[in-house]
């Protein structure tokens, strides 16, 4: 304080030269904030605006405020697409993180040249476009080209169906846990990789086994990576959307075009042209996710060092 | 620090001009066109359209034409096509001039003003070229939505060796074909006798119709008055005849146009494929298929004891856009394009069409035109001209895309699930159809 008043005239010059600093740094993210605003920013305020209006085929377009959002919370259909993603959220969620916390523990006390290889692979899937991957496994899923069929066959058995309604669920849960454990794989990984193997060592003298190491040490140390990867999976998740509209085109039976609020969205928008319905069950989705998310992240302060 | 500002702004000047650059473009599709423009003076109409072999009938539009001349884009089959088209119709820019549509969707565009009423350029003029049944598809009262181009009046496509094979006699009647069914399944034939698809759509409304259904009342000169009707007893015994033999095992319920269904298709699980004219094109389209296949055409069976009743599934048109520059010259395309003789025969040759327009229809060389494919049976004449000729129109709603949606959910329901009985399931349609014409503003008649 003292030296600050003591030198005035200095620290003036100092600060007229860091504003002008500051005003070339604007300069230099002018580009960003052109893009920002023009992709993101107007979007998002031109969409909103567009969800207060109503448009019916009949009788035109007029403003409705929040109408339609009274109607999106009480649409079965919106509120049934929500209930299914949940339901995806509490069987994908954990099975993903298991899949990736196991390979990551397993491969961080390996080092041979097989682990490195296995980390490759497992992160592969990750590297096949969505879209790709889900037509992939369209094929695998064919009761007619896939494997399954023959492969039953071998024990006398019927394949089963993995297009009917009742198993549709599992044949999604298990592409998105697929595509997307190895890359939950690496960021684990990743921090684990940067815990000082010191602690390790520590807690071998006082006596503590490889279990007791990944549990009691391993796992607690690296909890802020594993919240951001289940924030990760959660927002995906609720937004779940390329999957099942690839898989549409095999199996549109048992995926009607309702089945999570982001295919209601589209269907809405482009199938029976209600974009400003579509536009407000897209900002209800968002609403949603934004309070599970902060829900999930205050719920998880103290591990997420967020506190 | 000067020189930073400077390289501040070009950064930003570079950005700028990127983005303009971006958005120059964007405007700009209507002028890429996949054909080659002839005469480059003369006003170019823009046409979206996914026929096979339209190239060759593009080429010949343009050279037999001095002053219009037709700049075509392939934007996509059916929905995928809609939906650039439903966009463009929402932000006022980005439509063609002309348009290809199928004829069920005409309505739920004509009703958002995306189409030109055609009326007032000349339609009249043509529609003596034209069947009652096909010019009543492409209009709603007085109003005149598009041209017809090709139709899809149904069939009866079989395999007659796999029938021989078994003893089975070719089904004129449903009474037959459901015995012919049961005798397949007995004599342990490894494939059905046909397959009853949950996502038919189109397929199914057509089958209702054989039976009497009008499941639509709509005319645009009243557009918020609107009549559901579709819980009619008729496309209940129709809907619980096939709930009835997919229970039994002895038709297959496998979703259509999927891989798993083109291969059945041709490999012969399926025994007969009720199909539309478009249906042998299809047939020959497909990869996989038996050589000693012996495919033979009869019309469509028919319900013991009624009049028989010929009905449509599919078919399209040319409708010109309200974004059309010269809506004059856009007429004349839609009108032109396959106003000729040389132009169908590329579309009967080459796609496999059938021809709406008169003149073709009606002429000899259609008529008795041997298709190698069936043996050389002369399909049309044994068939389909009777099935066109026989066709009186159908109505559809001005939000198919929903209906149709909400229809393959309820016949899922009751051919694949088994979780409800047919007159349930149509009962149910009919109060999510009112309910949705309600919220969209419409009085139900």
């Amino acid at each position: 304080m003292t030296t600050q008043a003591v030198s005035a005239p200095r620290v003036r010059r100092r600060a007229s030269g860091a504003v002008r600093r500051q005003r070339v740094g604007w300069l230099f993210i002018t580009p960003f904030l052109v893009v920002f605003a023009a992709f993101l920013v107007f979007p998002l305020i031109y969409a909103f605006g567009m969800s207060l209006f109503s448009s019916t085929l009949a009788t035109g377009t007029k403003f409705v405020g929040i109408e339609n959002y009274a109607k999106a919370f009480t649409d079965p259909l919106f509120i049934g697409g929500l209930g299914r993603v949940a339901l995806y959220a509490l069987v994908m969620i954990p099975a993903q993180l298991i899949v990736a916390l196991v390979a990551a523990l397993t491969l961080d006390t390996l080092a041979t040249w097989l682990s490195k290889l296995s980390r490759l692979l497992i992160f592969a899937p990750y590297a096949i476009p969505v879209v790709i991957g889900a037509l992939m496994w369209s094929f695998l899923y064919s009761p007619r080209f896939g494997p399954a069929g023959t492969i039953f066959e071998l024990f006398g058995l019927q394949a089963p169906n993995f297009l009917s309604s009742d198993s549709i669920f599992f044949s999604l849960v298990n592409i998105v846990t697929w595509q997307w454990s190895g890359y939950y794989m690496i960021v684990i990984y990743a921090a684990l990789r940067s815990i000082d193997p010191a602690v390790y060592e520590a807690a071998r003298i006082d006596g503590a086994n490889g279990f007791q190491i990944a549990t009691r040490i391993k796992v607690p140390m690296i909890s802020s990576s594993m919240v951001m990867v289940i924030t990760f999976a959660l927002i995906g998740t609720l937004q779940f959307f390329t999957e099942p509209t690839v898989m549409r085109s095999i199996a549109s039976g048992a995926l009607p075009a309702d089945y999570t609020p982001n295919m209601y969205a589209f269907a809405l928008a482009f199938s029976y042209s209600q974009f400003n319905y579509a536009a407000t069950i897209a900002f209800s989705l968002a609403i949603v996710v934004f309070i599970f998310s902060f829900l999930f992240l205050f719920l998880t302060r103290k591990q997420n060092g967020l506190k | 620090m000067k020189s930073k500002v400077i390289a501040g702004i070009g950064v930003v000047a570079v950005a700028a001009a990127a983005l303009t650059g971006c958005a120059a473009s964007g405007g700009g599709t209507s002028e890429s066109c996949t054909n080659e423009i002839v005469n480059k003076d003369a006003t170019q109409v823009s046409v979206w359209a996914w026929y096979p072999a339209f190239e060759q009938v593009v080429d010949l539009f343009n050279e037999t034409h001095e002053d219009v001349q037709i700049c075509w884009t392939n934007a996509g089959q059916g929905n995928d096509e809609y939906t650039k088209f439903s966009t463009a119709i929402e932000s006022g820019s980005g439509a063609p001039d002309v348009i290809m549509l199928e004829a069920e969707v005409l309505t739920s565009f004509s009703i958002r003003d995306a189409l030109v009423d055609l009326s007032e350029y000349g339609a009249g003029d043509v529609q003596g070229d034209y069947t009652e049944g096909a010019w009543k598809d492409v209009s709603s009262g007085s109003a005149v939505y598009a041209i017809p181009v090709d139709g899809g009046p149904m069939g009866m496509l079989y395999r007659q060796d796999i029938l021989d094979e078994h003893g089975i006699a070719a089904p004129t009647t449903w009474e037959e074909f459901a015995t012919a069914a049961q005798q397949l399944k007995d004599a342990g034939a490894p494939g059905v006798l046909a397959n009853f698809p949950p996502n038919g759509r189109a397929f199914t409304q057509a089958l209702f119709a054989q039976a009497g259904s009008v499941p639509f009342a709509y005319d645009s000169a009243k557009p918020t008055d609107l009549g559901i009707d579709v819980n009619d007893q008729g496309s209940k015994d129709v809907l619980a005849y096939w709930e009835n033999l997919a229970s039994k095992g002895l038709v297959a319920v496998d979703e259509a146009f999927t891989a798993d269904y083109n291969t059945k298709l041709v490999d012969g699980t399926y025994a007969i494929y009720v199909a539309a004219a478009w249906g042998p094109g299809y047939l020959q389209g497909l990869e996989g298929s038996d050589d000693s296949a012996v495919w033979r055409a009869a019309p469509i069976p028919q319900w013991e004891g009624t009049d028989p009743v010929q009905v449509n599934w599919g078919g399209s048109t040319f409708a010109v856009t309200s974004q059309a520059k010269d809506k004059e010259a856009a007429a004349l395309v839609a009108k032109e394009v396959f106003g000729t003789e040389e132009a169908w025969k590329i579309g009967i040759e080459e796609a496999a069409l059938f021809p709406l327009w008169k003149p073709i229809l009606e002429s000899d060389y259609f008529r008795d035109l041997e298709y190698p494919f069936f043996g050389g049976q002369q399909i049309n004449k044994d068939v389909f001209l009777e099935a066109a000729a026989g066709y009186k129109g159908f109505t559809f709603s001005p939000f198919q895309n929903y209906a149709y949606d909400q229809l393959q959910q309820e016949v899922t329901a009751v051919v694949v699930d088994a979780k409800k009985d047919a007159s349930t399931a149509l009962d149910d349609l009919q109060a999510t159809l009112e309910k949705y014409a309600t919220e969209q503003g419409f009085t139900l008649k």
